[in-house]
C-alpha cells in the first residue's frame, strides 16, 4: 500500500518549499556577515594605517612606563615591567575584587533574603526597604558615593581615625596591621589541610554508612569542630608563632602595616551592598519556592526544626537558589568594571584604560580584554550547566 | 488537672467519653487589635524581641540623620557656597538644595542653549503623552497611540532635538546635550530598539536554520559574557575604526548603538523564556490553521510568550535605565555626568555639595526605576487572566 508520504511531497514550486527557502535565508545571512566582517576589516587596516598605529601583540613585550599603587605582583615604572605584566596585575586586581566580593555578598545576601522573610515585622520592612533602595539606584552612582562622599572627606593620614589603636582610618585608605608568621607556623596550615580532608572522609563515610544502616553520624559537627581546633592546636603547641606588625603613627603618614586603597574599599562595598540585594531577591524566592507541604509533611514524620530545615527545605531551595545566584557572581565580576571610574586598577581601568591610552592598538587590547572576561562567563555557565543536569529533578 | 482525669473508659474497645465538665480555662489573650498585633508580630519570643530592638535600634540610627540631612537641615534657599557653609551659618547644614535649584537647567538640558529649550520640554511632553497613552489602559485608540509612538513622535522628536534649517530650527550638535535629556534618549532608544531586536535574536535562537541559530547564540553569548563597559569602549573606540574614511558617526549615535545591542541580548534570553512556556499545542494549532512562520509568531506565540515575561521585561528596562550612567565613564553628559561635573564649580565648593548631588541622583533614579517595578507588578496582576493554577 503507498501513501502520500511514500511518493514523496506534492511537488511545489521552489518558492514556497520550506527548505529551499531556509536555505535561501541562510546564504543570504551569511553573505552580510562576510560583507560586514571584509568591510570592517579592510575599513580597520586602511584607518589604523593612515594613523600610524602598529597592529599585532608586539607591545605585550614592550616596558611600560608607569605605576600601579595597588599590585599582587611586583611592578615598577622602572624595573622593567611590560604591558604584559600590567596585563596580569590588572587581572589579578579583578580577581580578588571579585572573590572577595563574592564572599561578603553571599553572606549579606543571604541574610537580608532570610530577614525578609523573617516573621518580626520590623525587621522584614527593613529588608525589604535596603533592596528597593539598592536595587532601584545604579551601581556607578553608589560607587561614586562610597568613594567620594564617605571614604575621600576622611581626615588625613595625620589625623587618622583609629580602631582599637590597630586600625586606621583615612583618605588614603585602610592600615591594618601585618601579620608575620614565625619559625613554626606552617604546622597551622598543616593542621588546617588535614583537618578538611578528614572532613571530607569523615562525611563520605557518614553517607555511606547512611545508605547502609539508616544511622546518622554527625560529620558535619565533628568535621567543623575539627577545621576550627586543629588548627588551633597546632598554632597553640608551635608557640604561638605569629606576631603583628602595628602601623606606626609618625609625623605626616603611617609607617608599617598592611595599606589597603581607598579604591579597593569603596569597589567593595559597592559590589558587595549592591549584589547583596539582587541575591537576597533570590534567596527569598527560592525559600519561598518550597512549599509548605514539604516541611509540614516533614514534622509529620517526626523530624525537629532544625532538621526539617537543614535537610528538607535548604537543599530544595538551594537548587532554586544556585543557577541565579551564579549569575550574580558574574554580574558582580563584570561590574567590577566600573572601578575604572573611581581609579581601581582593575583589567579595565589598566588595560583598556592605560595600554590603550598608551598604545592607541585598540581592536587588540579590547579584544583581549572581552576574551578575558568571556572565558570567565563561558567556564562559570559550563560547569553551572553541568551542575544544573546533576541537580534537576530526576522525573518520570 | 489535666484533661485525662475526668475521661473514664467506655467500652471494652478503649474508647474514652467524658465525664462531667472541663474545668474552666482563662479567655483567651488578645486575638486582634493593635496590642495583639504587637504581640504577635514583634514580641512573640525572646529572640524575637532581641530582634525587634535591634530593628529599632537601627531605624533609630538611620533615620534622623537622613531626615536631617534631607529636609530638617538642608539649605533650600541661597546664591552661593555661603549659604550652604557651616561656619557661615553656624548651624549643622544638611543638604545644599540651593546648589540643585541653581544648577537644575543644567542637570535637565545640560549645555542646550537656553533660547531653544522649549524644544526639549515640547519633546518632553510629547513623550509624556505617549508613554500614558500606552500604558495607562482606559485611554483608548492604543492602536494610534503605539503609531504616534514608534513613528510619529521619534521622527518629531528627532527634528526638534537635532533641529532643520527647514523649520527654521537651529542645529543644536549633540555635544551640547546632557543630563536627564541624554538619560532619557539614551533609555527611550534603548528600550525602543532592544525589544524588537531581542525577539528577533530570540527567535533566531529556537529557528531551525542552523546558520541563523548559530549566529544569534554567538551573539548573545558574546554581548551577555562581557561587561558594558568593554561595549561602550568597543562602540567608542572601534566603531570608527570599522568604518570607512569619511564616517564618523556622532558619539552619542555610538554610544546608542553600543546599548541598544548590549540591552538586546538580555531581552533576547528572557523572550526565549517566554517562547519555552509556551506549549506545542499552541504552534500545532497555528500550524494547522494553516498559518505561515511570521503569521504564527505575530498572531499566535508571541503575544503569550511576551506576556508571561513582561515582569522580566521590565526589570531589563530598569537594568538598562540604571546602566545608561556608565556612558559617562566613556564623555557622554548623561544625568550623573552633569551632577559629577557640577562639583568643580568653586562658587559652590562646600563639604555638603557632593552628598547633596549624589542624594539629589539617588532620588531621580530611585523614583524612575521604583515606577517602573510598581507599574510592572500593577500590569502583571492586571493581565494575570486566569493562568494562575
Amino acid at each position: 500500500m503507498t501513501t502520500e508520504a511514500d511518493r514523496g511531497a506534492p511537488r511545489v514550486s521552489p518558492l514556497y518549499d520550506p527548505k529551499v527557502r531556509g536555505i535561501a535565508y541562510q546564504v543570504v545571512l551569511a553573505l552580510v556577515i562576510v560583507f560586514v566582517v571584509y568591510e570592517a576589516a579592510t575599513n580597520a587596516i586602511e584607518n589604523l594605517r593612515a594613523a600610524k598605529i602598529a597592529s599585532g601583540f608586539g607591545f605585550w613585550t614592550v616596558e611600560a612606563g608607569f605605576d600601579i599603587n595597588q599590585k599582587l605582583i611586583p611592578f615598577s615604572s622602572t624595573g622593567g615591567s611590560t604591558y604584559g605584566d600590567a596585563f596580569l596585575v590588572g587581572l589579578l586586581n579583578t580577581l580578588i575584587v571579585a572573590a572577595f566580593g563574592i564572599v561578603l555578598a553571599t553572606i549579606l545576601g543571604f541574610v537580608i533574603g532570610i530577614a525578609r522573610l523573617s516573621k518580626n515585622w520590623i525587621i522584614a520592612k527593613l529588608s525589604m526597604v535596603y533592596v528597593e533602595v539598592i536595587r532601584n539606584t545604579p551601581l556607578l552612582l553608589q560607587l561614586l558615593f562610597w568613594y567620594n562622599a564617605v571614604l575621600k572627606p576622611l581626615p588625613d593620614p595625620r589625623n587618622s581615625v583609629s580602631l582599637f589603636g590597630a586600625i586606621f582610618l583615612n583618605n588614603r585608605g585602610v592600615v591594618m596591621p601585618t601579620p608575620i608568621a614565625g619559625p613554626n607556623f606552617d604546622w597551622t596550615w598543616i593542621a588546617t589541610l588535614v583537618a578538611i580532608v578528614v572532613w571530607i572522609v569523615l562525611s563520605y563515610v557518614a553517607r555511606k554508612q547512611q545508605a547502609a544502616t539508616g544511622k546518622r553520624f554527625p560529620a558535619n559537627l565533628i568535621g567543623f569542630a575539627l577545621f576550627i581546633f586543629l588548627p588551633l592546636i597546632a598554632f597553640w603547641a608551635a608557640g604561638g608563632p605569629l606576631t603583628f606588625e602595628y602601623p606606626k603613627q609618625s609625623r605626616f603618614n603611617l609607617t608599617g602595616g598592611m595599606q589597603i586603597y581607598p579604591e579597593f574599599v569603596a569597589l567593595l562595598l559597592g559590589l558587595t551592598i549592591y549584589t547583596a540585594a539582587f541575591i537576597a531577591e533570590n534567596v527569598r524566592a527560592g525559600i519561598l519556592a518550597v512549599s509548605k507541604g514539604q516541611s509540614e509533611a516533614a514534622h509529620a514524620l517526626g523530624l525537629s526544626n532544625g532538621q526539617t530545615l537543614r535537610l528538607i527545605v535548604v537543599p530544595q531551595a538551594m537548587r532554586v537558589i544556585i543557577p541565579p545566584l551564579t549569575s550574580q557572581y558574574l554580574n558582580l565580576t563584570k561590574n567590577s568594571s566600573l572601578a575604572v571610574a573611581i581609579g581601581y586598577p582593575d583589567l579595565v581601568q589598566v588595560f583598556t584604560g592605560t595600554v590603550l591610552n598608551q598604545t592607541g592598538q585598540a581592536v587588540e587590547v579590547i579584544a583581549i580584554t572581552m576574551l578575558v572576561y568571556l572565558t570567565i562567563s563561558l567556564t562559570t555557565s559550563f560547569f553551572m550547566n553541568i551542575y544544573n543536569s546533576r541537580m534537576a529533578l530526576v522525573e518520570r | 488537672m489535666t484533661i485525662g482525669d475526668n475521661l473514664t473508659p467506655m467500652n471494652s474497645s478503649g474508647a474514652y467519653l467524658g465525664s462531667g465538665d472541663l474545668p474552666e480555662r482563662k479567655p483567651p489573650v488578645l486575638s486582634r487589635g493593635a496590642v495583639a498585633w504587637v504581640r504577635e508580630n514583634l514580641f512573640s519570643s525572646i529572640p524575637n524581641t532581641i530582634m525587634t530592638l535591634l530593628g529599632f535600634w537601627i531605624l533609630w540610627e538611620i533615620t534622623p540623620p537622613v531626615l536631617n540631612f534631607l529636609i530638617f537641615d538642608a539649605v533650600w534657599e541661597g546664591s552661593g557656597r555661603d549659604a550652604c557653609l557651616e561656619s557661615v551659618r553656624n548651624a549643622p547644614v544638611g543638604a545644599c538644595w540651593a546648589f540643585v535649584k541653581v544648577r537644575l537647567g543644567y542637570f535637565f538640558y545640560g549645555q542646550y542653549p537656553i533660547d531653544e529649550r522649549w524644544r526639549v520640554d515640547t519633546v518632553w511632553l510629547m513623550g509624556t503623552l505617549g508613554v500614558v497613552w500606552l500604558l495607562w489602559p482606559r485611554v483608548p485608540y492604543k492602536n494610534w497611540g503605539s503609531l504616534y509612538f514608534f513613528l510619529i513622535f521619534p521622527i518629531v522628536a528627532f527634528f526638534l532635538l537635532v533641529g532643520t534649517p527647514t523649520f527654521n530650527l537651529q542645529k543644536v550638535p549633540t555635544n551640547l546635550w546632557g543630563g536627564v535629556l541624554v538619560t532619557l534618549v539614551l533609555s527611550t532608544v534603548g528600550i525602543v530598539f532592544s525589544l524588537p531586536l531581542g525577539v528577533l535574536l530570540a527567535l533566531g535562537r529556537r529557528s531551525k536554520l542552523p546558520l541563523v541559530r548559530l549566529f544569534s547564540v554567538i551573539f548573545i553569548e558574546f554581548v551577555r559574557g562581557v561587561p558594558l563597559i568593554t561595549v561602550l569602549f568597543m562602540a567608542n573606540v572601534m566603531l570608527p575604526l570599522f568604518l570607512p574614511d569619511g564616517w564618523r558617526p556622532d558619539s552619542l549615535i555610538r554610544v546608542l548603538v553600543g546599548i541598544a545591542l548590549f540591552a538586546a541580548a538580555y531581552m533576547a534570553e528572557i523572550v526565549r523564556g517566554g517562547l519555552q512556556a509556551i506549549g506545542r499545542g499552541q504552534y500545532e494549532g497555528a500550524q494547522s490553521l494553516g498559518l505561515g512562520y511570521w503569521q504564527m509568531m505575530v498572531l499566535i506565540i508571541l503575544p503569550q510568550a511576551l506576556k508571561i515575561v513582561i515582569p522580566n521585561i521590565v526589570n531589563t528596562f530598569i537594568g538598562l535605565f540604571k546602566d545608561t550612567t556608565l556612558v559617562s565613564i566613556v564623555g557622554i553628559f548623561d544625568f550623573l555626568k552633569t551632577i559629577e561635573a557640577s562639583f568643580v564649580d568653586p562658587r559652590w565648593a562646600t563639604p555638603v555639595t557632593r552628598a547633596t548631588g549624589y542624594a539629589f541622583a539617588a532620588i531621580f533614579y530611585f523614583i524612575f526605576c521604583w515606577g517602573m517595578s510598581q507599574y510592572s507588578q500593577w500590569m502583571e496582576r492586571k493581565l494575570a487572566t486566569g493562568h494562575k493554577r
